[in-house]
């Protein structure tokens, strides 16, 4: 795995996947959602279970939740075996997709929900409820009905009614996805304070990598049932494991280059140009002599004349915040380069232009494939 | 026709005329009984005037209480009988991942839906002539019970409908928020099923009320109910009487299954 921070190795384990397999059907039409998964999400940690619909992430976290039950492996919240439990009696709260608020209650009452059932004195529950609403900053929509309230109301309701009783693990599942951009993107801020504010450990299953990469602590990343990289976002963006993980996260050029030679864990690459560069290797990969290498848009520069490759520009889109300019080099691969924009002048290239392409000392990792 | 966008049935040559054919079968008769409920005269096809005369005459029959008191004590009982075994079975069948039988599951319970009334009417009478002659017991429970029987599907039905339209993750977000299975099914399911409970209640109800067919197979002497009163009047002479009480029992079925459309219609 990859080196991380030294104070969060001394955090204790919340919640543990060990040798997860699930196992729909049987023989030779048995569908594995889940094979062979372990993840160990760590107290007070917001980690997020990322990958593409059908990666077997929202299994996962139902399965964290009692919905399901696994065919292989053991759920360990805080090193006790929780799999055969059913959903009431682990002290983990869901937030559903479609929020699942009662439609018959008050949001009062949704938020008291787990407390009453938990047995609670009724001045208890009063307390924490208020308590809650003004988490989510509700306190006015108390008496409300839930179909009386906005769709990011209701979900500051599916919040608040979770973190109510003051859950172990609270589990989100794709909580944002129904919201609108701006909204999603405030909630993302309130989800991060929310967490910090309530010290709960947060698992947040999304499709959405941007989502991923900005609110996590640490990140799986999921493909047909399996792990295939756990990291903070960093690790994730910059230090990508395999060939899936770089496409899945961000936008990344692929480029084969032949292998020089390999020092000190830095390998020197031969590009399709000619031009020779430096790579670092994903871990615990032994490079054959042809590679694929990647280097993010960012890493590199569109310039006049000079650089480590050549092209011609073939097309250049406008983000407002920055600018794509996608080169096609002389083997006929697609390059893409991104560049900051700036208020005044234009990024200086136009369709049809001869570029170059300045890669960074420090930009390209080999892959494995 | 989702294919011929402009294909609108109701410009084909005909159409007004089959139209109103068919809500003149439907409805004529109906209005004429409705109309004659009214009639001032002994007859029932010849028009003495506007009266309620017959209304009058209907409520204060002895017989026409009685059977109408055995009517609504059997409705209810088998309503509710129904509705509570109906609501269980809408459970079973659909809080359940899918097997193997489960259509089979959903036949057996419609069953009363399929088999002719009349079968059913005979069978019943040879197996609870037989239970009579062992138990010495002949009174209303058997109608009781052969009512349950037929009401159950039409109990099953709105519950059914309404519990597959609901939300599961409704029970599922109980169950995670500490609810035991009966305690989720007290505080979310049972509530938010209560509109369809009281449709199929309100069916089963308007369905024991107009059953003739089983229950002139079933009942022993002096239990007739308004229905079979009804057909027992018609066999000697035919006074406006009946009109009336048809008329009666036709403005509270209408009545019932307003209130179950409505009840269906709103959203909970």
């Amino acid at each position: 795995m990859m080196p991380e921070p030294a104070a969060a190795q001394d955090k204790r384990v919340a919640i543990e996947a060990r040798g997860i397999v699930k196992q729909f059907g049987e023989g030779a039409g048995a569908l594995r959602a889940l094979d062979d998964v372990s993840v160990a999400i760590r107290e007070n940690e917001f980690f997020t279970l990322l990958g593409p619909s059908g990666c077997g992430k929202t299994t996962l976290l139902r399965m964290i939740a009692g919905f399901e039950f696994p065919t292989e492996g053991a759920i360990l919240l805080y090193g006790e075996d929780i799999a055969g439990l059913p959903p009431f009696k682990r002290p983990i709260n869901t937030v559903f997709q479609s929020y699942a608020l009662f439609p018959h209650l008050t949001v009062w009452e949704n938020v008291a929900f787990g407390l009453e059932m938990l047995g609670r004195p009724r001045a208890e529950i009063a307390a924490r409820v208020a308590e809650m609403l003004r988490l989510v900053r509700l306190e006015e929509l108390a008496r409300r009905r839930t179909d009386q309230i906005s769709g990011g109301q209701a979900q500051r309701v599916a919040l608040a009614r979770a973190l109510a009783p003051a859950p172990k693990v609270l589990l989100l599942d794709e909580p944002l996805s129904a919201l609108d951009y701006k909204l999603r993107k405030e909630m993302q801020i309130e989800l991060k304070r929310m967490q910090s504010e309530t010290g709960i450990t947060f698992v947040f299953v999304t499709h959405d990598q941007e989502e991923a990469l900005t609110m996590s602590d640490r990140i799986a990343v999921m493909s047909r049932g399996r792990v295939l990289q756990i990291g903070t976002p960093w690790d994730i963006y910059d230090k990508p494991a395999d060939r899936f993980v770089a496409d899945f996260i961000g936008e990344t050029n692929f480029i084969t280059a032949s292998v020089l030679g390999v020092e000190q864990g830095v390998a020197t690459v031969r590009l399709s140009s000619g031009a020779e560069i430096p790579a670092t290797i994903a871990e615990g990969l032994v490079p054959k002599s042809e590679a694929t290498i990647v280097v993010r848009p960012e890493h590199a520069r569109a310039v006049p004349a000079g650089g480590q490759l050549t092209g011609i520009v073939e097309n250049v889109v406008y983000f407002g915040t920055d600018t794509h300019i996608h080169i096609k080099l002389a083997g006929g691969e697609l390059f893409m380069v991104r560049q900051q924009n700036s208020r005044t002048q234009s990024c200086g290239f136009e369709v049809g232009d001869r570029a170059g392409i300045e890669i960074a000392p420090d930009a390209a990792q080999i892959l494995r494939d | 026709m989702a294919s011929r966008p402009h294909f609108d049935i109701r410009r084909q040559p005909g159409f007004v005329a089959i139209a109103l054919f068919t809500f003149a079968v439907l409805y004529l008769p109906i209005a004429t009984l409705v109309a004659y409920a009214f009639n001032a005269s002994d007859s029932v096809t010849v028009w003495g005037g506007l009266s309620l005369r017959w209304f009058v005459e209907a409520s204060r029959n002895a017989a026409v209480q009685d059977a109408a008191w055995r009517s609504f004590v059997i409705a209810t009982s088998a309503a509710t009988v129904a509705t509570i075994a109906a609501t269980m079975a809408a459970i079973a069948t659909t809080r359940t991942p899918p097997y193997r039988g489960l259509g089979f599951k959903y036949a057996f319970i419609n069953q009363p839906l399929m088999v002719p009334e009349i079968v059913t009417a005979v069978a019943l009478l040879i197996v609870f002539s037989r239970i009579k002659v062992w138990t010495g017991y002949s009174g209303l429970g058997y109608l009781i019970l052969a009512h349950t029987a037929f009401c159950i599907p039409f109990a099953y039905l709105p519950i059914r409908a309404r519990l597959e339209s609901m939300d599961s993750s409704l029970e599922r977000a109980a169950a995670d928020l500490y609810a035991t299975p009966w305690r989720a099914f007290r505080r979310v399911t049972l509530p938010l099923l209560r509109p369809g409970i009281i449709a199929g209640f309100m069916l089963a109800f308007v369905i024991s009320l107009d059953d003739v067919v089983i229950t002139e197979f079933v009942k022993s002497g002096g239990q007739d109910t308004l229905p079979t009163y009804m057909l027992g009047q018609i066999r000697r002479e035919v006074t406006p009487e009946v009109n009336a009480i048809a008329t009666a029992f036709l403005a509270l079925s209408v009545l019932l299954v307003t209130v179950f459309f409505v009840i269906n219609r709103k959203k909970a």
